[in-house]
């Protein structure tokens, strides 16, 4: 889109400067690129991964920063968050996950509201995740338009490598306003309004596409983004939890081919073979997410149960509207494994599959050369409760040194 | 508020003590609090109490007992929770900020699902409080996860004060709302103290009208539950984060002479010597990230080492559904990840909390004498892998992750959020599956 494109430019002019080389040395290193590697050794240059290797075979140039750690992974990719975009005081003035003066509002974007300095941002990064999905919450039917961001920078161009990934929407009881007189006020109301607004974005690209030079249908924004969803530009992330409104969000998808990602999903584990025969991916919730209302039937084996049928998906923070504002998805990842996922399923759905489901596994998710350089070090196993993460490295920069 | 101990007793206790056999657990490594870790130990139950714990080989096993084979697992005592919300309590309502005479003991629901998932994550004895919204919101209520179908099957009257829970108080941001509720943190303390007066007052007629009843003040039902605080009879459970709101809680404690328990405090970390020097207990959560409310902003999981530094006593809690019961080991782990040691992280989850609770007598350890409340492990109680098998209370196993009813509310699914109707019979039934 003329909009997005229009973007790209400046961020490359404002990238950071070209980062310092290092290498990274673990007692086991996690590529999620093959077995992992003991004693192993990433090399990054430039920002990228040069080389990755056995300490024995890969000699490290003189004079480079070696940092040291017991266990190196890719730096963590949450698939799905609102951190930078609900902040972490939770008063009105940094809250910016959620419009609610209309049911959709597909022209919003998280990039005109991410705040990369926000102290969840430091946070997470702390713990080692690089690579972040954010944007509107759940609570509209369409809330906008989301971005992926690494967490790093002062200003929003210097954090964000996509700046328009998925239109958030949300489907189910979620959707329904409180407000009487009011639409959505049910399930099936929330349905009939995304099927009417994607029925005018058709109308407005068919206008458009037919429409003589100098008589194009006036732009609308908000039709706009709905026509690069209808173009499968941008998937539709659809946070929805009951099995049968997980069910209504596939209908939807298959009457306007659509690009659909299931969002929380807290019922997935009963419908596991339409999700797996329509092919939608499922960003599936926090393991530790609370069991209310419409997660009442969550289970915090659902990840197992999802990979078990087949179905790829990867782990997010998710929203959180009170303490702690925002989880963090190398712990709920570390609960995944506890109840029946492998430790190696467990990390690839916080690193390569999570890149994979956001369309950026050419560029994170595993130490491979040619990516980004975007490492966590940990002082032992990532999911142990005492572990604790020593260092992040952002394109071959430490962003995060200490212990957390 | 007395509970006849005779109300408790009649609807399971012949269950209880109907002539069972006595349980040598063999085998598992013990891990009892007061005394050191038992590689191969024995844990021996009989009629509810902990008769006997040792080495195995060197502990008697009485004849007549039942051997359970525990090799490969863990045992140590019920997780206490000095702080939770399960079975959908409510206090206080927004009608005033101090409620005193309102008790969360009238609001308990035992059927809710949360009590089962509680029991899924090893947690044998909890004190299940109001909210925070006000200055004070209501008498708390300490349960024993017992198979009972009624509040009071579940009850734990205190031998020395007849009581049956504490007193919930907050300060900080929580309690400040629109009039009546404070405005300033000031206020809220102003308030609190004229409340305390009050309290003083009336205790005083109370005692002018020993020798004459007609002498007595009319009764009033807050005024008693303050003058039970006033006595140190009732514990205060004070909810309480920021440094500042920390220091007037202790302000507050030596001005009145209550005793008192110091929850969340959020940032212990930098007043961890007023604490220990105060003599309080302090009960700590371990949440994910920092933040969430202005009072919470500068929370940091190392306060729980800063405490244990300092002398003080640091208990945990789960402050469900803050954090879910079911992750409640977590918490100390995430204390052991920012400093505190092994040691003090198990302790704090057990004999701390039942301290806090004025039940450090009789839970908390395993010790002869002290109740058979405790948890069968997979594995070591910090390790994230680790599940809880079996939850045992009072010699009656409450918990079971092989049975698929129980194991649906320990991992999730289809119905865990509801009450199973298997519940209502629990405590007549439950003989017969008691191991």
């Amino acid at each position: 889109m003329r909009r997005v494109a229009s973007l790209l430019p400046a961020l490359v002019l404002l990238a950071a400067p070209a980062a310092p080389q290092i290498a990274v040395r673990g007692e086991t290193v996690y590529t999620m690129a093959g077995a992992p590697l003991r004693d192993g050794v990433v090399l990054v240059r430039g920002g990228k991964i040069e080389r990755v290797g056995a300490a024995s075979q890969v000699r490290v140039p003189s004079g480079w920063r070696t940092l040291r750690a017991k266990v190196v992974t890719p730096g963590l990719v949450d698939a799905h968050s609102v951190v930078g975009i609900a902040g972490w005081l939770n008063q009105p003035h940094d809250q910016d996950q959620i419009e609610p003066s209309a049911p959709l509002q597909p022209e919003l974007r998280a990039i005109d509201a991410y705040n990369p300095e926000d102290r969840l941002v430091d946070w997470v990064r702390s713990l080692g995740v690089t690579t972040l999905h954010t944007g509107h919450a759940p609570g509209t039917v369409v809330s906008g338009q989301t971005l992926v961001a690494k967490t790093r920078g002062r200003r929003v161009e210097d954090a964000v490598i996509v700046p328009a990934a998925m239109l958030a929407a949300t489907l189910g009881e979620g959707a329904r306003t409180r407000e009487e007189g009011k639409s959505p006020g049910t399930r099936a109301k929330a349905v009939a309004l995304l099927r009417a607004e994607l029925i005018k974005a058709q109308e407005h690209r068919r206008k458009r596409e037919t429409a003589e030079k100098g008589k194009e249908p006036d732009r609308s924004l908000r039709l706009e983004a709905l026509e690069r969803v209808l173009a499968g530009e941008m998937p539709l992330l659809v946070t929805v939890h009951r099995a049968h409104d997980i069910l209504s969000a596939l209908r939807l998808a298959q009457e306007f081919s659509l690009r659909i990602v299931l969002d929380g999903a807290a019922e997935a584990h009963l419908v596991t073979e339409p999700i797996r025969s329509s092919g939608a991916p499922v960003i599936l919730h926090p393991t530790m997410a609370r069991d209310f209302g419409e997660l009442e039937n969550m289970t915090k084996a659902a990840a197992s149960l999802l990979r078990e049928a087949g179905i790829p998906f990867a782990l997010q923070s998710g929203y959180e509207s009170y303490v702690p504002k925002t989880r963090v998805v190398l712990f709920e990842a570390g609960m995944a494994a506890a109840y029946g996922l492998s430790f190696e399923a467990a990390l690839a759905a916080i690193t390569i599959d999570a890149a994979k489901l956001l369309g950026l596994d050419a560029r994170v998710g595993s130490l491979e050369a040619g990516k980004d350089g975007d490492l966590a070090l940990y002082d032992g196993d990532p999911f142990a409760w005492t572990t604790r993460c020593v260092a992040t490295v952002i394109e071959g920069e430490v962003v995060s040194e200490g212990a957390f | 508020m007395k509970i006849p101990m005779a109300a408790v007793v009649a609807l399971c206790a012949p269950l209880a003590s109907a002539g069972e056999k006595p349980l040598a657990f063999v085998g598992g490594r013990v891990i009892p609090i007061d005394g050191p870790e038992i590689a191969q130990g024995v844990l021996v139950v009989d009629q509810g109490k902990v008769v006997a714990v040792g080495v195995e080989g060197e502990t008697r096993i009485p004849a007549d007992a039942e051997r359970l084979d525990l090799s490969g697992r863990v045992v140590m005592p019920g997780l206490v929770d000095t702080h939770s919300h399960i079975g959908s309590v409510e206090g206080a309502d927004a009608s005033a900020p101090i409620q005193p005479e309102v008790r969360a003991l009238d609001a308990v629901n035992v059927r809710d699902p949360r009590l089962r998932k509680a029991r899924a994550g090893g947690i044998t004895t909890v004190n299940v409080m109001p909210g925070s919204g006000h200055l004070l919101s209501g008498q708390t209520v300490y349960l024993k996860l017992r198979p009972g179908h009624t509040l009071e099957e579940l009850l734990i009257p205190n031998p020395q004060s007849g009581l049956v829970g504490g007193i919930k108080m907050a300060n900080g941001t929580n309690s400040r709302r629109k009039p009546p509720f404070p405005g300033t943190r000031a206020k809220s303390a102003a308030l609190v103290r004229e409340q305390y007066v009050k309290a003083q007052e009336y205790r005083r007629k109370l005692a002018e009208a020993a020798e004459d009843p007609n002498k007595a003040p009319a009764r009033d039902l807050g005024l008693e539950a303050l003058v039970e605080v006033l006595d140190g009879r009732r514990m205060v459970h004070h909810h309480t984060h920021r440094h500042d709101d920390i220091v007037s809680v202790l302000r507050l404690k030596q001005e009145f002479g209550f005793r008192v328990v110091l929850h969340h405090v959020s940032e212990a970390w930098k007043v961890a010597d007023e604490i220990a020097e105060a003599g309080v207990g302090a009960s700590i959560i371990l949440v994910d990230s920092p933040g969430g409310k202005l009072e919470a902003m500068d929370l940091q999981w190392k306060s729980g080492a800063a405490l244990e530094r300092a002398g003080a006593l640091v208990g945990f809690h789960t402050d469900d559904p803050i954090t879910d019961s079911r992750h409640f080991l977590r918490s100390a782990g995430l204390a052991v990840r920012a400093g505190m040691s092994r040691e003090k992280v198990l302790y704090g989850l057990t004999q701390a909390g039942a301290l806090m609770l004025d039940l450090g007598d009789r839970v908390g350890s395993l010790a002869p004498g002290k109740d058979a409340d405790f948890v069968v492990l997979d594995g070591d109680p910090l390790d994230y892998r680790t599940h809880v098998l079996e939850t045992w209370v009072e010699g009656r196993k409450v918990f079971d992750r092989s049975d698929p009813e129980d194991r649906l509310y320990a991992t999730g699914g289809l119905g865990a959020g509801r009450e199973q109707p298997r519940e209502a019979h629990l405590c007549g039934d439950h003989e017969e599956d008691a191991r």
